[in-house]
């Protein structure tokens, strides 16, 4: 892995990517996304929480550039390249014929690096995800929490300046959610990657996130947004927080307007 | 001498119980009846032939029995086995010429929708017309008679080949589609590290397909071509053994290439096994 981005204070932080009122609408009808602002700096982790239909993994496709905006401009700090993004889907999305080494060289693949001349880049992102020892695995082999620990690794092999995360954990159980989730946190503290992460849940977006962003569908527009100040590192102490059950309560608050809203 | 050792249960099968011992034994018995049960069949079934031909006094020329076609095939191995050589050769060369022509075409359709939708009728065509119809003007047309014979065989194998793979081109994962957009990969990388790994099961099913296809098709090109040019296959040792009442001798041809059918799946069934079985779910066993 390359250094570690440093983490300055909120405030001093450059900006990654802005979006600027950006709407979309598919067939000139269904308005998926109405007058979306988000500023990214570098750093931050937030998380997109909303009802379905709310437009969040619409923002994480307009983001990625799988399709433009129909109004309204993404505007990144800097050229982009390939490499420069991560992204995780629900599923883990590996290549069942590659091993769990070769998943993770994809990225640098597809400039033509060679896999010997990033054998250590690929080694340091499976230890950062913790699965040094299942380089020459099979994703069959694994299981669905460990194949969604490649699919990180794999975002993150490049060292991104973002990364994006469509509800990630949302299909697997509790335990390893919250293992997961953990072990997120742990890794962000670690290099100081940039995320925006696409939840459904209030829990898991307020311990992750330093901002959460809550978004209501029909037309999906964000509602309201919320600092989560605690410090990081955070465990199961902030976990069981009576500052963590507020802002729990707050995010739900926001969520039932949300759907209240929309109904 | 602690309490908790008084405390462990003295019998160790006790984690192996009847039900399990029970499901053991009928895998294992499974596992023989597989093998077993179709020698058996195939025992009872030559007996029965042989007993029905003696009993009756049946004449060779009708109906030999099996000793008789076993001396046949042992008498005119020469004859036979060359014959089966000019076969073999057709057969293989088609099948090759239907897998560069069946995923060559998946690609090209694949990637060029104008072509699919220009020719992709043609192909169904071709393959819905019985081979047996288009051959005799084929070798009208096409001189030369190994040419006519692999485009025979050709016509009836590809298509599999080419169904089977367009569908798995298309089949690829649509996340790792747009990760690789993301990712900026052009339309080779795609084709090279996405599409055609995922094809691959697809392509497999259709080659074994194709392989039986393809000694169909070479035996029926054989019986419509006759013979000339590059020596007799065993569809026309068949067809002259006929002429001439030598039943034995057309059951023992039967019987090779039949024989010959059986070895080209078995070898593709094991290629394909090879290929597959580190990470394709057709190859896993199931642990239960």
């Amino acid at each position: 892995m390359t250094d570690p981005r440093p983490i300055l204070p909120p405030g001093q932080r450059p900006l990654v990517l802005e979006m600027q009122g950006v709407d979309k609408s598919f067939n000139g009808a269904v308005v998926a996304l109405r007058k979306m602002n988000l500023a990214v700096h570098e750093g931050d982790f937030i998380s997109l929480l909303g009802p379905s239909g709310c437009g969040k993994s619409t923002a994480l496709r307009l983001i990625s550039g799988l399709m433009p905006p129909t109004a309204g401009r993404i505007v990144w700090n800097g050229a982009v390249q390939a490499g420069d993004l991560g992204v995780v889907f629900q599923e883990p999305t590996l290549m069942p014929w590659a091993t769990v080494a070769q998943n993770v060289w994809l990225p640098f693949r597809l400039r033509g690096q060679s896999f010997a001349s990033v054998r250590d880049r690929i080694a340091g992102a499976l230890a950062l995800v913790g699965l040094e020892n299942f380089h020459n695995a099979y994703p069959r082999e694994l299981s669905g929490g460990m194949k969604m620990r490649v699919s990180i690794a794999r975002a993150l092999v490049t060292n991104p300046r973002l990364i994006l995360m469509d509800e990630p954990f949302a299909a697997l159980d509790e335990i390893t959610r919250q293992k997961l989730n953990n072990d997120l946190l742990a890794l962000k503290a670690k290099i100081g990657c940039t995320v925006i992460f696409v939840t459904h849940s209030v829990f898991e977006s307020v311990f992750l996130s330093d901002r959460v962003v809550v978004m209501a569908a029909r037309p999906g527009r964000v509602i309201r947004e919320l600092a989560v100040p605690a410090p990081y590192p955070r465990d199961m102490i902030f976990r069981t927080s009576p500052e963590y059950a507020a802002l729990c309560r707050d995010a739900s608050d926001a969520l039932v307007e949300a759907i209240g809203v929309a109904a | 001498m602690t309490l908790a050792d008084r405390h462990i249960p003295p019998a160790p099968d006790a984690l192996f119980d009847a039900e399990e011992a029970r499901r053991a034994r009928m895998k294992r018995i499974e596992g023989v009846a597989k093998w077993l049960l179709p020698v058996l069949v195939l025992a009872l079934g030559v007996l029965a032939w042989d007993r029905v031909v003696v009993w009756n006094d049946i004449p060779h020329y009708i109906l030999p029995g099996p000793g008789l076609v076993l001396q046949t095939l042992v008498k005119d191995w020469a004859i036979l086995f060359d014959a089966l050589l000019v076969t073999l050769q057709i057969t293989l060369m088609a099948l090759a010429v239907a897998v560069i022509g069946g995923v060559g075409l998946a690609v090209l359709f694949t990637q060029s929708r104008w072509a699919e939708m220009s020719f992709y009728p043609y192909a169904v065509i071709l393959q819905v017309t019985p081979v047996v119809s288009i051959a005799p003007l084929i070798f009208i047309y096409v001189d030369n008679r190994l040419a006519g014979l692999l485009l025979c065989a050709w016509i009836v194998a590809f298509f599999p080949i080419l169904a089977n793979t367009t569908l798995g081109l298309k089949s690829a994962d649509h996340n790792l589609t747009d990760l690789m957009r993301i990712y900026r990969a052009t339309r080779w990388q795609r084709l090279r590290y996405l599409q055609l790994p995922s094809a691959l099961p697809y392509f497999l099913g259709g080659l074994r397909i194709a392989g039986g296809l393809s000694l169909i098709g070479a035996v029926v090109a054989e019986y419509v071509a006759g013979t000339g040019g590059i020596g007799s296959g065993l569809a026309f040792r068949i067809l002259e053994a006929g002429y001439r009442l030598n039943i034995p001798r057309m059951f023992a041809a039967l019987l090779l290439i039949a024989l010959t059918g059986v070895v080209i799946f078995a070898g593709l069934s094991f290629l394909s096994h090879m290929l597959l079985r580190k990470w394709h779910e057709s190859a896993l066993k199931r642990e239960t």
